[in-house]
């Protein structure tokens, strides 16, 4: 299997930063999954070879953090907050308003592949709730306009 | 280490600094209830069982991973300590099923244990439970999910123990499974080691599951009878129509040297003694067909046969085959009939290992010969040939787990790629048959180098290699059947530098090592005395033959020639086993001894029905010479021991059998009180054990009357035998030899077994069946070597 050489430059940087090959589990299944998309069962047998696990041994790590998968999800991963702050200021409704707009519900992927939807737990934006993520980048004091807002931007940029 | 004092609920506790607190409290008996905590795999800290209160430390404190220290005060059990485990075992309760009544543990259950011993009986969780059905994860692999309590016990053996790291932990907190290694099945080992350390009954086996409960059954520990490594198994037993079933194989007591391991053959490969082939009627061949008969009938017909040859035609004219699963008191009791009554030498076993000339090289020395246990505490093994993965599994454990628990140094020389290489020192690859150059090698022939040199290892590596070992102490050498004759010899020259280094010589079946002791050779009686000459057993057994008699391939050669006109073979199958030409025999009246109609059995005049080594008691000594006792558990009517067999042969050929076993002579057994409560007892003994041809030595068929003649005469085999009725396995020594040497190291076969085969064995054992078949499914996911 093939990574990217950015992918490559990355990971020979990291692995010997590390005491044993096995700590660089983590990051490089970022890097892997924010590649390829997911963590497709190429890409856990291609990682764990490098890093002497089992393939198991690297399933258990996934399946232990929420924000790796090893399901395709659509290009833009919208994870709303329904935790405590967000859900006193509104989280719920901006979920709910996502699942309308998108058809989607948690978990759901739009049919052209450009959206997939979540509810999570706390993202740490509490100050500014309510909260979503979107991949990487955070999107606070929402409301259901500025909500859709965004989504169109996402689109936008898309199609760009 | 120096010791630490503490006090554990007013008692003074001493113990090695380093000792964990939950372990300091067993020496006092004082037992800390836990879950995840396991002797031997790493620390967890998991479930939270085990709190105690330690003077000066804020909260309760795990036990299993609390490192004692001088001055400790610890309190094991107090109301907010109950109180604690009371609610740990309320949140595990949670989401347990509480299918107690039809789950597989119940009854040797620890968290019924613990609830009884706590009393969490009332839950306050209103939720539903979370319900997931049982999967099946291999033949032998069962998963309740439900009914986990996440202990991780079995995660840490397969991976920590076996090595083999099928089993993992998936998602978190309440969500948190256990998960085979191939999504919804496992590639695994199939040891079953994951399913006895399970504290609950999540785990369960094929083998046993939903047949019985733990109370319903007998218990019986003995030994197995697969592979030559010796393991000690508790066979659980009921009453069926046929007489006693095995149902279930483990050793959760921890007895014997293999502590709680069994690799699959030891724990679920004993159903081939229910196999619906088994032969429960002698068989004479009438009109060219194996017909049923009488015993009397078949006996009369041997004894008349065996001795018009012998007197027409001399002893020389009839051939005994003997047997590697047989115990040694049969293996003895033949070579003996074969001497005195039959009057041959023409004596022979399936050999897998050279054991004469390892008898012949350390003859003269104190404790040259490693015991199992050894293996597990030697602090450097060498391992030259062999795969014990696959072949020596309870081996490999030691070896794997004196490595990893006492950081011994492993150095592997072998032909393959062998999976102990993952924990050596230094792993060595050499071409296949280069076995004997290493042995030459090392023992100072720097020619041999030239033909061990490859890429990866020069000339120069080779002799820092041999220095390093040089350097070893009390290093163990372990060495398959690829050393034999010189090189083994060689071997044992160069072992002989080393001070306090001992030897293993892997030999394949459970008996093997007994078989060869007790002297089921052509040229050597037991104990590896010459047939020529005057030994004590020359003394004791009277007139016997001198010349060295034919070995199986002669015996084959003077059946074609028709000059063999006997074959009496025993828990043997030469034909299927060795290759021998089953129309070799046709001029002989062969009679075989056996479970099933073998190959060999087939093209038998008379076939008498055997019962296996689970059926009956002797002793059997494994490939590094421990000696320990066979019990009987399994019984299947219509079958009889070899031990009998061989009696009433004699018998039938107007044999005094009490020259051949001198029983009687023993005190007559108390049998229990006459009265009293246990009144019972003397006639329950006397009955049973009549039955079973197994009074204390008032009968012909009573094997200990032979076990007091081999350790009388038997050089090692003098051990003690409180301690050998008590259980344990006793090192025999070859120091006392006797000294013969003659041998032919080229007829020696490997079984070459692996993991799920187990010669003609385990060809009736539908578990091993079933595992293969289960394999070969899948042919593309080889499983690891
Ligand atoms: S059966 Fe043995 S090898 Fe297989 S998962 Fe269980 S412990 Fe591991
Ligand atoms: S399956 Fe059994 S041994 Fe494994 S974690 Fe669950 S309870 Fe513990
Ligand atoms: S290692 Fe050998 S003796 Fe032990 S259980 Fe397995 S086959 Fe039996
Ligand atoms: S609760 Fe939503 S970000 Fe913390
Ligand atoms: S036994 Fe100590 S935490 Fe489980």
């Amino acid at each position: 299997m093939r990574f990217s050489d950015e992918f490559e430059a990355r990971f020979a940087e990291m692995v010997p930063h590390y005491p044993t090959k096995r700590s660089a589990l983590v990051p490089t299944l970022l890097y892997a999954q924010d590649e390829v998309g997911f963590l497709s069962d190429e890409v856990i047998q291609e990682l764990a070879g490098r890093l002497d696990l089992t393939e198991l041994e690297v399933r258990n790590v996934i399946s232990y953090y929420s924000m790796l998968t090893t399901k395709p999800r659509g290009k833009f991963n919208v994870q709303v907050c329904t935790n405590i702050s967000c859900l006193v200021r509104g989280g719920e409704e901006i979920l709910h308003h996502c699942a309308k707009k998108l058809g989607v519900g948690h978990k759901g992927t739009t049919a052209d592949g450009l959206f997939s939807l979540e509810e999570v737990e706390c993202i740490g934006a509490c100050s500014w709730a309510p909260a979503a993520q979107v991949n990487y980048d955070f999107h606070e004091n929402l409301t259901t306009e500025k909500i859709d807002k965004v989504l169109d931007e996402y689109r936008k940029k898309a199609t760009q | 280490m120096a010791d630490v004092t503490l006090t554990v609920d007013g008692k003074k506790v001493t113990a090695p600094a380093g000792t964990l607190l939950i372990e300091a409290c067993k020496t006092v008996g004082i037992e800390v209830p836990s879950f995840c905590y396991y002797p031997g795999l790493s620390l967890c800290g998991a479930c939270r069982m085990c709190l105690v209160k330690i003077e000066k430390m804020p909260k309760l404190q795990t036990a299993c991973t609390t490192v004692i220290s001088e001055g400790m005060i610890v309190t094991s059990d107090s109301e907010e300590i109950k109180q604690a485990r009371k609610s740990m075992i309320e949140l595990l309760l949670g989401n347990h099923p509480l299918d107690c009544p039809v789950c597989d543990a119940g009854g040797e259950c620890e968290l019924q244990d613990m609830t009884f011993s706590y009393g969490a009986a009332e839950s306050k969780f209103m939720e539903a439970k979370n319900h997931k059905d049982e999967q099946q994860w291999s033949p032998v692999v069962f998963f309740d999910r439900p009914r986990c309590i996440l202990c991780y016990r079995c995660v840490r053996v397969c991976g920590e123990g076996m090595d083999v790291w099928a089993l993992g932990v998936q998602n978190r907190g309440v969500s948190s499974i256990i998960a085979p290694n191939k999504e919804d099945h496992l590639e695994c080992e199939e040891c079953g080691m994951c399913i006895d350390i399970c504290p609950v009954g999540a785990l369960t086996s094929g083998a046993y599951r939903y047949k019985t409960r733990p109370w319903e059954m007998k218990h019986v520990g003995t030994i197995c009878t697969h592979c030559g490594d010796g393991c000690k198994t508790t066979l659980g037993v009921r009453r069926a129509d046929t007489g006693m079933e095995i149902v279930r194989g483990d050793n959760r007591d921890k007895s014997g040297t293999n502590g709680d391991f069994l690799c699959i053959k030891g724990r679920y490969a004993f159903d081939f003694a229910n196999h619906e082939e088994r032969l429960s009627r002698p068989l004479i061949r009438r009109d060219g067909k194996l017909t049923p008969s009488t015993w009397e009938e078949a006996f009369e017909l041997i004894g008349k046969k065996f001795a018009e040859v012998r007197d027409r035609d001399g002893g020389a004219a009839i051939g005994v085959i003997g047997s590697t699963r047989t115990t040694n008191e049969e293996n003895y009791l033949l070579s003996k009939f074969a001497r005195v009554v039959l009057k041959t030498n023409n004596v022979d076993h399936h050999r897998t290992a050279d054991f004469p000339v390892l008898a012949a090289a350390v003859r003269d020395k104190a404790d040259a010969t490693a015991s199992m246990a050894d293996v597990f505490t030697a602090p450097a093994i060498l391992l030259i040939g062999n795969n014990p993965t696959e072949q020596h599994p309870l081996l490999a454990w030691q070896i794997r787990n004196n490595v990893r628990l006492h950081r011994a140094r492993l150095y592997v020389i072998n032909s393959n790629p062998i999976k102990l290489r993952q924990q050596a020192t230094s792993f060595t690859e050499i071409a296949a048959g280069a076995e004997g150059k290493v042995a030459a090698f090392l023992n100072g022939a720097d020619a041999a180098v030239d033909v061990l040199v490859n890429s990866s290892m020069d000339r120069e590596a080779w002799i820092a290699l041999r220095e390093k070992l040089r350097g070893e102490q009390n290093l163990a050498i372990v060495f398959g059947s690829e050393i034999h004759g010189t090189d083994l010899s060689n071997l044992v020259k160069f072992g002989s530098g080393i001070s306090g280094a001992k030897f293993v010589c892997l030999a394949d079946y459970a008996n093997s090592r007994g078989a060869a002791d007790m002297g089921l050779y052509p040229d050597l009686l037991p104990g590896y005395h010459p047939t020529a000459g005057n030994s004590e057993f020359h003394r004791e057994w009277g007139d016997i033959p001198q010349a060295a008699g034919l070995d199986l391939h002669g015996m084959v050669d003077a059946g074609k020639a028709g000059k063999l006109k006997v074959l009496y073979v025993i828990g043997s199958n030469p034909v299927g086993r060795l290759n021998i030409d089953p129309f070799a025999f046709s001029k002989s009246f062969v009679v075989v001894q056996d479970m099933f109609l073998t190959e060999t059995a087939v093209m038998a005049d008379v076939v008498l029905p055997a019962a296996n080594a689970y059926e009956k008691s002797g002793t059997f000594t494994n490939t590094c010479g421990d000696l320990q006792l066979v019990k009987k558990a399994g019984e299947v009517t219509g079958t009889k021991a070899d031990f009998e067999m061989i009696v009433r042969v004699a018998d039938a050929m107007g044999f005094d059998v009490r020259k051949l076993v001198p029983f009687g002579g023993g005190t007559h057994a108390d049998m229990g009180q006459s009265r009293g409560a246990q009144s019972g007892e003397a006639d329950r003994h006397a009955v049973w054990l009549e039955a079973h041809g197994l009074e204390p030595k008032m009968s012909p068929f009573d094997p200990t009357t032979i076990l007091d003649e081999i350790q009388r005469l038997v050089p090692g085999y003098d051990v003690s035998r409180m301690d050998l009725l008590a259980g344990n396995s006793q090192h025999t020594s070859l120091a006392k030899a006797g000294s013969g040497v003659a041998h032919r190291p080229e007829s020696i076969a490997p079984a070459n077994d692996d993991l799920f085969s187990s010669g003609t064995l385990g060809r009736y054992s539908r578990t091993l069946k079933s595992v293969v078949e289960s394999h070969q499914v899948k042919p593309a996911e080889v499983a690891a070597d």
